[in-house]
């Protein structure tokens, strides 16, 4: 693309689709910024008027926002602690020469090939359950009374099921990392006498920090919006005690059929993920360029 | 101090001996160059010196004491990496400074360490740069003084020239060489190149599949090849061999004869050829010259030797000069 001509040619066949890309995203953010100005009920169809900021001001003044905000915080730093100290230690022990190498990085890939509404019914009705669940027989076993996890700790639950859905991912990319390590890197360590702890600390971990921040970054996107393994396994109850954003919106939207307020959910949701985003970015740049 | 003896040592990967078993003895402070073709198994005797590899069997003695089952860092050597192997997210002075570290020694004691050998090597301007951000003698420098701060009994070197380009590899070579006068530590360097072999040792150890091929001074070597290997092997350009009726005249199965040791003539000579490819350096004419009846040989001449190629010339053997061998290829002295 030397030339003006081509340039200009390029910039002419690639218009239709940036055209499109935009429309695509503007419509329904248009429409839903629109929407969120009006008293929109779905159960009152034709009697929408103009509200101002009133459903704003109903939803963020609202007690489930506050918690909704706070268990989509705890289900994202949750699951990221977990998947990251776990990803590295399975990455570790996966690096290791061992027999039937293949058939078991297969078996911890497999996780994330299963949708998320049947790994939270698998989760639900075969571990969790508190009659038939696998914890529940292991408990009795011991001769402990079975734990409700659903209804004692729905919050630690979601972020358990969502965990172990996310773990294979974080390992997989820390593992390609890990397996980038310079062998002559580590054996000057060796030689230098760091000992096995030393060379995690000051040879491993500095060499993953940029696959620590890839995983972050895209595990932090897909776990802003939790949606599919709320709705199967505790529907965001007991209350609202593991409803996340993404639930509250569709709670008030579908449940309550109040298209106006979700709308203002779903405007706030966005700024939030993008002051979110905006963190984030400062935080790749800074790993990325060193 | 820090000699090494190496007893009946060998290193078997799977069914393939790599080292059959290998006897070698290194006083204090030589500087020992093994050198071999490429697969020879230089590197992984090296490797087994510093531990970095678990002997099949044998022993390996250092100072005195029994080194074979000891972690490396315990040998008290320190290795210089081809790759250099520096810590990338590290600076330089952490790098040079990493193995005190380990060792938990005083912030300060290290701080003096590291300003010392920075001073040594000259890299004192760049300690607060990170690897990336230095050419690769910078780098190659950095790697010696991470080797050096230790004091170790002797340095190790695998073949820690191989990555830089020809200028600078004459002045590391010069480098590491006044390094060896300064500190006169042991030093033992693999190469696969005989003239770093040549230039820098005290005693070469010429290796061939695993085996000691010769063990002698650089000169010992040049002059009294014990075999067609090490006389192929030692030597630039290469040694001519000539087997059949031309060697039986000196009582050998094959005769070897070096560039520098073929007088050449116009006129006349021994033997008769053509004139091939002739490679003016300047200094040195190397001629690669189609001899009659025996094939191509090559004649190192003086700089301003007029011929080109297709003329006819006449080469001599200098009868004092020449290297006889048996059938086994072993040489008749």
């Amino acid at each position: 693309m030397a030339t003006l001509h081509t340039r200009s040619a390029a910039r002419l066949m690639i218009a239709p689709s940036v055209l499109l890309l935009l429309a695509w995203m503007i419509v329904p953010l248009a429409m839903t910024i629109y929407f969120s100005f009006l008293r929109y009920n779905l159960l009152m169809p034709g009697m929408e008027e103009f509200a101002g900021f009133s459903n704003y001001k109903y939803f963020l003044t609202d007690p489930a926002f506050f918690q909704a905000l706070f268990n989509t915080l705890a289900i994202v730093l949750g699951v990221l602690f977990i998947t990251v100290v776990g990803g590295i230690a399975l990455a570790l022990l996966l690096d290791q020469p061992m027999f039937g190498q293949g058939i078991v990085r297969i078996l911890v890939i497999a996780p994330f090939l299963i949708m998320p509404t049947v790994a939270a019914l698998v989760w639900k009705n075969m571990f969790m359950n508190p009659v038939n669940g696998l914890f529940a027989w292991l408990a009795k076993l011991f001769g402990l009374q079975p734990f409700d996890f659903l209804a004692n700790a729905p919050l630690m639950s979601v972020i358990l099921i969502v965990a172990w859905q996310w773990l294979p991912f974080a390992t997989l990319i820390l593992l390609t990392a890990l397996q980038s390590l310079d062998e002559e890197q580590k054996e000057a360590a060796q030689m230098d006498g760091a000992s096995a702890w030393s060379r995690f600390i000051y040879l491993v971990l500095p060499h993953l920090s940029r696959a620590i921040t890839v995983v972050i970054l895209i595990q932090t996107i897909f776990l802003l919006s939790v949606f599919a393994e709320i709705l199967v396994t505790t529907n965001g109850g007991p209350g609202t005690q593991s409803t996340n954003l993404t639930f509250l919106v569709y709670a008030q939207a579908l449940l309550q059929f109040d298209v106006g307020g979700a709308s203002a959910g779903g405007i706030i949701a966005v700024i939030l993920a993008n002051i979110v985003a905006f963190f984030l970015m400062r935080m790749i740049g800074k790993t990325l360029e060193a | 101090m820090g000699n090494i003896t190496l007893r009946n040592v060998s290193k078997v990967f799977g069914a393939h001996a790599v080292i059959p078993s290998i006897d070698l003895n290194i006083n204090d402070g030589e500087f020992v160059v093994f050198v071999g073709p490429s697969g020879c198994g230089k590197s992984t005797l090296l490797r087994l010196i510093a531990g970095l590899e678990d002997v099949s069997d044998g022993e390996i003695v250092i100072d005195g004491k029994n080194a074979t089952e000891l972690p490396p860092a315990q040998r008290g050597l320190s290795m210089v990496f081809q790759s250099y192997a520096l810590y990338p997210h590290m600076s330089v002075r952490s790098n040079i400074g990493f193995p005190l570290k380990m060792a938990n020694e005083d912030k300060a004691v290290i701080d003096k360490k590291v300003a010392d050998a920075a001073r040594v090597l000259n890299l004192t301007d760049y300690l607060d740069r990170k690897p990336r951000q230095l050419s690769g003698g910078q780098r190659q420098r950095v790697a010696i003084g991470r080797a050096i701060v230790r004091q170790p009994k002797a340095f190790l070197f695998d073949e820690p020239l191989s990555n830089l380009d020809a200028a600078l590899r004459v002045n590391m070579r010069l480098e590491i060489s006044q390094l060896h006068q300064d500190l006169k530590t042991t030093m033992v360097y693999v190469t696969h190149d005989q003239v770093e072999a040549m230039t820098m040792a005290d005693k070469i150890v010429v290796l061939n599949r695993g085996r000691i091929e010769q063990v002698g001074s650089p000169l010992d070597l040049y002059h009294k090849p014990d075999n067609l290997f090490v006389a192929g092997f030692i030597g630039s350009p290469r040694m001519n061999f000539v087997s059949g009726a031309p060697a039986a005249a000196y009582q050998a199965h094959t005769m070897g004869i070096r560039p520098e040791h073929l007088v050449l003539s116009k006129e006349n000579g021994t033997w008769a050829g053509t004139v091939g490819v002739a490679e003016h350096l300047g200094s040195d004419t190397f001629l690669h010259v189609n001899v009659d009846n025996i094939g191509t040989m090559t004649a190192r001449v003086g700089g301003d030797f007029p011929v080109t190629h297709g003329d006819r010339v006449f080469l001599t053997p200098d009868a004092q000069r020449v290297h006889r061998f048996d059938d086994k290829g072993l040489a008749v002295r």
